[in-house]
Formats: structure tokens, sequence, C-alpha cells
């Protein structure tokens, strides 16, 4: 830092930024809540409602009807709300009348830290002892493995938020550390309680793509339907069972409807891919797009029809070969300044 | 309340330190083994007894009577309520170290040091901090094999500090060093053990003779 030598008195004045953020003493907060509660009583009084029964929806209501405000972000209009909501939770004095701070760790600087790191060492050790006892009478080790797919440990900003304290990397990393060793005990059931304490569950991020069991028309002929798009086209296709390879698209055959080879190859590539070219019929309506777009949307959709008279192996096959997936190419606008979307204007030197 | 603390200050043993141990006990917890001679620290020269196959033996004559006067002086200002501040810088040993300072009511500081803490304590903790009255070392070196900062810092802030010095250390601004083994698990327990029991000790006595003074 900068030592001021030759400068003025005024510029010398505390910078007053420099104190960090304000602290609110107990008595303040004590004060602001009696305050909010009084204007509760006042807001239920003014509304004509019942006082003892005015929760924070029915404040909020009131709040907007008195003041209403235009403006676009929700937190810069009025509001009311209990102190404990507005101000941050804050670290009282720790030191008591006659200067004896209260935790025996203050004058390390980050007390909690510290405290929760002696904690789960101790419990390290309790779990080491009771190890080394049910070895020396001969018992087995319980070998329960915890199951660790479903949770993760606590972020640096959750822990943050516990200690009510600044943490640092290597800190947040050497807790995480020491809390695995803990769990790679064989005994470390003991402390399962305390562990669970920096456990959260992860949910499941796969969503299961729910396959659709067959459906039977009047015949007894399974069938199942499919909805797929490419750029602006959208088709729903209808797979139908015991078929002859005969597929139809709005009404009309698909030779007549799709007179390049390209589009029908399109078509028929997931039934090839399966190896059920002449055992399935087909139904098709398609809207929009062009005609390479309307055979992609076709191809998706009797892609996704097919997964329900098919093994999951084969779903995951038809998966990686890209029969199940959006395609998600679109046109790309044009931008000002340039004559389209990459195409700049001709560069002219003079 | 004047009485109350003039009066542990007529008796040379007011709390009865020499009765915690025996040069037995010390000898039994292995305090008297230093490290070789290659790591002595010149200063440590006139607490050695001697030097057997290459390693230094503490002269553990001296060292009773430096412990006595340690465990005297932080009865004494445990008596008045002072703050003790257990500092010690081996991993080893971090676990005991704080489980002792929690028992007898006292605090612990065995983690990194930063720069500040007693010089820059103001700031570091706010306005109106008291800052400890003693510091107590269970081991005066770092993770680096220095000196560690707090004992300069104490020696700048006028803090009076206890420490348990081996043969490479330096004892020149410890006010009250104890020439020891400070590696060793068994002669560590023995320290805290004593002060613990010296600071219990004398908390009981100053409790006592103010309920005495009470009844009066």
């Amino acid at each position: 830092t900068l030592r001021l030598i030759c400068t003025t008195t005024a510029v010398q004045r505390k910078n007053v930024g420099a104190s960090g953020p304000e602290k609110y003493t107990e008595a303040f907060i004590k004060k602001q809540i009696e305050e909010f509660n009084l204007g509760k009583r006042h807001l239920a009084n003014m509304m004509g409602e019942d006082p003892e029964t005015f929760t924070q929806e029915d404040i909020d209501r009131a709040i907007a009807y008195l003041f209403p405000s235009g403006l676009f972000d929700k937190q810069a209009r009025p509001m009311m709300k209990h102190p404990t909501e507005v101000f941050p939770e804050q670290r009282k004095i720790q030191w008591g009348e006659d200067g004896r701070p209260f935790h025996f760790l203050f004058y390390t600087g980050k007390q909690s830290y510290y405290s929760l790191m002696h904690e789960t060492y101790e419990k390290f050790l309790n779990v080491q002892k009771h190890q080394d006892q049910l070895i020396a009478q001969d018992l087995p080790l319980q070998k329960e493995k915890r199951n660790l797919a479903g949770s993760r440990w606590l972020t640096k900003i959750e822990l943050e938020e516990m200690l009510l304290e600044k943490l640092s990397d290597d800190d947040y990393s050497r807790f995480i550390q020491l809390l695995q060793k803990l769990v790679a005990l064989p005994c470390a059931d003991i402390e399962e309680n305390y562990i669970q304490k920096f456990c959260k569950e992860v949910p499941v991020q796969l969503q299961r793509v729910v396959i659709e069991p067959l459906q039977y028309d009047e015949q007894g002929v399974a069938f199942s339907t499919g909805e797929g798009k490419r750029k602006t086209a959208r088709a729903t296709a209808i797979v139908y069972d015991n078929g002859t390879g005969k597929i139809t698209v709005n009404g009309t055959d698909i030779l007549h409807y799709f007179p390049v080879l390209q589009d029908r190859e399109q078509l028929l590539f997931p039934f090839q891919f399966l190896g059920r070219i002449g055992k399935h019929d087909m139904v098709c309506t398609v809207s929009g797009g062009g005609r390479s777009a309307q055979a992609g949307a076709i191809r998706l959709a009797s892609a996704k029809a097919l997964r329900s008279f098919v093994t999951e192996k084969e779903v995951e096959f038809m998966r990686q070969a890209g029969l199940l997936t959006v395609d998600p190419r679109v046109k790309e606008r044009k931008k000002p300044g340039q004559e389209g979307p990459r195409r700049k204007f001709t560069w002219k030197k003079r | 309340d004047d009485k109350l603390l003039t009066e542990p200050l007529s008796h040379p043993d007011f709390f009865s330190v020499k009765e915690l141990f025996t040069l037995k006990d010390l000898f039994d917890a292995r305090v008297h083994l230093g490290h070789k001679k290659g790591c002595r620290h010149r200063f440590m020269e006139p607490y050695i007894f001697g030097c057997r196959l290459d390693q230094d033996i503490i002269d553990l004559d001296q060292t009773v009577q430096h412990l006595q006067l340690a465990l005297n002086f932080t009865a004494h200002v445990a008596y008045r309520g002072g703050i003790i501040l257990f500092v010690s810088r081996k991993r080893q040993f971090c676990h005991l170290v704080e489980s002792t300072a929690r028992a007898c009511g006292e605090y612990a500081h065995t983690r990194y040091w930063q720069g500040g803490l007693l010089t820059n304590a103001h700031i570091q903790f706010g306005p109106g901090v008291r800052l400890p009255d003693l510091l107590v070392f269970l081991s005066t070196l770092n993770n680096v094999f220095e000196p560690h900062v707090a004992v300069r810092d104490a020696a700048k802030m006028n803090i009076p500090t206890v420490g348990v010095v081996d043969t490479n250390c330096n004892p020149c601004l410890i006010t009250y060093p104890v020439p020891g083994n400070d590696d060793s698990p068994a002669a560590v327990e023995l320290y805290c053990k004593l002060f613990r029991m010296t600071i219990i000790r004398a908390k009981d006595k100053r409790r006592q003779s103010e309920a005495i003074e009470e009844l009066r």
C-alpha cells in the first residue's frame, strides 16, 4: 500500500468506504423487528383485515396495491419483509464483557472452519479407535458401502453459508479430502449422522425416456406413433406391424411424393438399420419445410415409433447412430452490415 | 479484592507446582532426548548435559527448575484470569493441544499463523479485542524448522512467553524457556497434562478464594 507523505489534512481523512460492510448491532435488528410488526398491524387495519392472521402474501399484495410501481426490476419495487430476510446474517461480537472470547479457537482467525476440522478429525480418531477395538476382539469389520452415486459433497459457497465465514479454495479442498478419508474407513457407519450433514442428494439427471408400449387396432395389428421435426417441417408417423413395406405420406405413395432418391433413402434408413425393411407399413403426415426437411422429419418420427418394436440394446444402437436426435441446425439470420449470415459485402480497396 | 491478588505473590510456590512432576517422570516421558549434534543451536549449549552417539542429551536438573518456574508463572496468570494461548505448529499434536486448551477453558492456535494476528489485531478482529496475556509454545519451530513468528510478535507486543525449546531451537526471545524434547508423543502428552493440571488448579483456587471472600 502507498503511504501518503506530502499531503493535506483533507486527503488524510479516514476513507469511509474502507471500513467494510455495515455491521448491524443486535439492538438495531431488534428495533427493526419491532417496527416491522407494528407496521404489519397498521397495514392490516388499513386494508380492513384481521391483524392476527395477516400473512406475508397479504403484506405483499397490500404493498403492491398501495404503492403501485411500473418499474421492470421486481427487486426495485417497494417491499416490506421481515428484517431477518432483509439484513444478511452476521457474526455478533465474539467476546464477553471481561474481554475473553467465547470460542476456544478465536485467535486463529477462522474459528468456525478450524473447529469444523477439529471435530471431523475427532470423529476420524473415534472411528479408528472403534476399528482397533473390533480387531482386538477379532470381530469382522462392517463393509456396507455407502451409495456414492446419488450424493455429492457441499460446494464451497454452501459451506461458506453454513460457517458464516470466508473460505479459500485450499481450505475447502482440505476439508473435502478429510471427509473422503473418513468415509473410506470400513467402520465409518458409526459417524453416519455427522457425515450426512455435508452430503446432498443429486437428482437423477438422466431423463429416462419412457418407451411407449405397443397399441393394437381393430384387426389386432400392433402399431405405434412417433413425432419428428427438422428445420421448419413437422411430421407424425404411425408404423404398423406385419406389413409389406408400403409407405404413405400425406395420402400419396412415397414414389410420387418424394421423386428424388436421396429423400427416399432418408425415409428407409431406420428400417434398413434395424433390418426390418419389408416387415413394417407406415402412414405419415408432414407439413412445413422443404423437400429435404420433410424427409428428415419423417425419418426422425419413424425412428421414434420403431423404439416400441425393438429391444433396449437396439434402441441404444439407434441413439448412437444418431437416428433419435433432433437435428438442431436452422437457418442462420442475416446480420446488418453483411450480405448474408456469413458473407460480407465485396471489399473495395478505394 | 486487593488481598486476593497480592496473597499468592507472597509465597514462592503458592500452587505447589513442585508436586506435579518428578525428574523420573520426565525421564520416562523421554524429555531428555534432543536432536543430533549437527542440529544443535548455539544458545542451547548451556542446557545440554552431553552428547551420546551424536545425539544431544538435555540436562534434566535444569529442565526441572525451568519447568517449575514456568508452571508457577502460568498458574499465577490463570489465577488472575489471564488469557492463555497454546501455540504449536506440529501436525502430530495439533488435535491434542486443541483438546487440552478446550479442557482448561483457554485458547489454542495450532494452524497457519496469519501475519498480523497480534500486531494488527484491531484490524483483523475488530476494535476492542483483548490480546492473550500468556503464550505457551509446545514447539517453538514451525513446519519449515524456522522460529515461529509468534515468538517475535509476542516480544514486540510485550506478552510473556513460556516455551518448550528443543536442541535446535532459539531460546533467546522466550521469557520462560523449558529445555526439553518437543517431538516425542510421550513428552508432549506429559507437557499437556502438566499445563492442564496447573491451570485447572489455579482456577479452582481462585474460585475458592472468591467464595471465602464473599462469605466474610
